[in-house]
């Protein structure tokens, strides 16, 4: 019965919902699992990567994170081409903010428009929303270390914590068990590892599977860094991998 | 009266409004008058527009232009402070009204020039790795080809040229309520005995660092009453 209000966006199903849009969610369903976690010091981004291989030239690009100001960066999950058109929008909207205002965007702003452009193709235009959540963190003045997710509709929620992509649920149930507002930098790293040790497939984590940053504060200036492979490889090593337990565990 | 033709860029008005900044205050003072070929409309218009809690606009130029500019500015300020919910600083408002007021001079002769008034929380910020502090009371100056300055003190108008030299040698950096005060009385002073127009009622608006706004009027001698 779905079947017949799926092919238009622009039309609500007989129940009320919008099947392109669960679609897409259902698309990034299947994406890299991307964690991210305020901490008192700083936000933490920690991703899977999907592609890997030896033949990948590594530096050209990232998969997952990207800076989008320069206090903001995102993390992705979904279609990677439909991420760039929003990236590369946020990016716009930043700078024409600071073109006008000479200031830099306040996050819950650009978040805000990049929501509202994203809506847009949930209503009209014929055209199919974008397969893409994000992750954003970012500060500005307002209102200091801010996490938020956006989804192809158009919604968007400020976290303390919060995980999207492939196997989120599990990672949000042990967020929410192992979070504090009291965390630092270090603290919230060591999180996300141990969070991405239980979602991912694989056995043993690596540093070439994963890709982690940190937006923090240095001399009153805010600071994007993603982790080099032996900061990675360091970071792994200093968890406790073996003592992760499942919520479900008795 | 006025020398300023229409189609042409004024280049000065009549209308009397100057500004400085204090220790904890930002001051702007505006003639009240409202003059039209050889009538007087009133003597008692209020120029000053408040943008928001924090922050007044002053416009002075062709009339037509000045009231429609300065309204728009402070419609779209109050739009972000309900769309988003913070408050504009008052240099970003600054930098807003400069970019609206250059594009409006671009699409046909327009006279506005401006003097916007603020005050912002105490910080630092970096700017290509220099710390600078920030905040406190500020004055931005622009004119109506929108070249905007950040100043201590300034004037537009016919005024200017009378009282530019006087807060030369009178303004000082971190006078008190008081002393600007008299600073304004010295100013209003000089108009009074050298300016052709008669401006008898001046309107003196003052935004203090912690938070409290005032609004003075001058009286019968065209003074602004002396307070702390």
């Amino acid at each position: 019965m779905a079947r017949r209000y799926d092919s238009r966006t622009t039309i609500f199903s007989p129940e009320g919902r919008l099947y392109q849009v669960e679609y897409a969610m259902e698309a990034i369903s299947h994406a890299g699992t991307c964690v991210g976690i305020l901490s008192t010091e700083g936000i933490v981004l920690a991703a899977e990567k999907k592609t890997i291989s030896k033949l990948l030239e590594p530096g050209t690009s990232s998969e997952k994170m990207y800076k989008l100001d320069q206090n903001v960066a995102c993390a992705v999950a979904g279609i990677t081409a439909d991420a760039n058109i929003l990236i590369n929008y946020a990016r716009l909207t930043s700078q024409r903010y600071t073109y006008q205002y000479q200031e830099p965007m306040p996050l819950e702003q650009l978040v805000h428009q990049v929501c509202d452009w994203k809506q847009g193709y949930t209503q009209f235009g014929g055209l199919r929303p974008f397969g893409v959540s994000f992750l954003y963190a970012g500060w500005d003045e307002h209102f200091g270390f801010q996490l938020y997710h956006s989804d192809p509709s158009g919604n968007y929620g400020g976290w303390k914590a919060t995980a999207i992509g492939a196997n989120n649920q599990t990672a949000t149930s042990m967020l929410r068990q192992e979070w504090k507002p009291t965390f630092t930098l270090d603290e919230a790293l060591k999180l996300a590892v141990k969070v991405l040790a239980k979602t991912m497939d694989s056995t043993a984590l690596t540093s070439e599977k994963l890709e982690f940053g940190v937006l923090k504060r240095e001399n009153e200036k805010v600071k994007w860094q993603e982790l080099t492979d032996k900061e990675l490889e360091t970071l792994i090593a200093s968890v406790n991998l073996t003592s992760i337990t499942s919520p479900d565990d008795s | 009266v006025s020398t300023q033709s229409t189609g042409l860029h004024c280049t000065h008005s009549m209308d009397s409004v100057f500004g400085f900044v204090g220790k904890d205050y930002v001051l702007l003072a505006a003639d009240g008058s409202a003059n039209r070929s050889i009538y007087s409309i009133t003597q008692e218009q209020d120029k000053i527009m408040r943008l928001d809690d924090t922050k007044l606009l002053v416009g002075a130029g062709e009339y037509g232009d000045v009231d429609q500019f300065t309204n728009y500015i402070q419609k779209n300020v109050h739009l972000y402070n309900f769309r988003t919910g913070v408050q504009l600083s008052t240099r970003a408002a600054a930098h807003f009204t400069r970019g609206e007021l250059a594009t409006a001079l671009r699409q046909n002769p327009y006279s506005c020039n401006i003097l916007l008034a603020g005050v912002d929380p105490v910080g630092v910020e970096v700017v290509e790795g220099e710390k600078r502090e920030i905040g406190g009371p500020s004055l931005y100056w622009m004119d109506y080809l929108a070249s905007l300055n950040k100043l201590n003190y300034g004037a537009h108008g016919y005024i200017s040229y009378f009282l530019l030299s006087l807060l030369d040698k009178y303004y000082k950096i971190g006078m008190t309520k008081r002393e600007g005060l008299e600073l304004v009385n010295i100013c209003i002073d000089q108009l009074k005995r050298r300016f052709i127009i008669n401006m008898p009622r001046y309107v003196v608006k003052i935004l203090k660092t912690d938070g409290t706004f005032e609004v003075l009027h001058t009286g019968e001698d065209s003074h602004v009453p002396l307070s702390d």
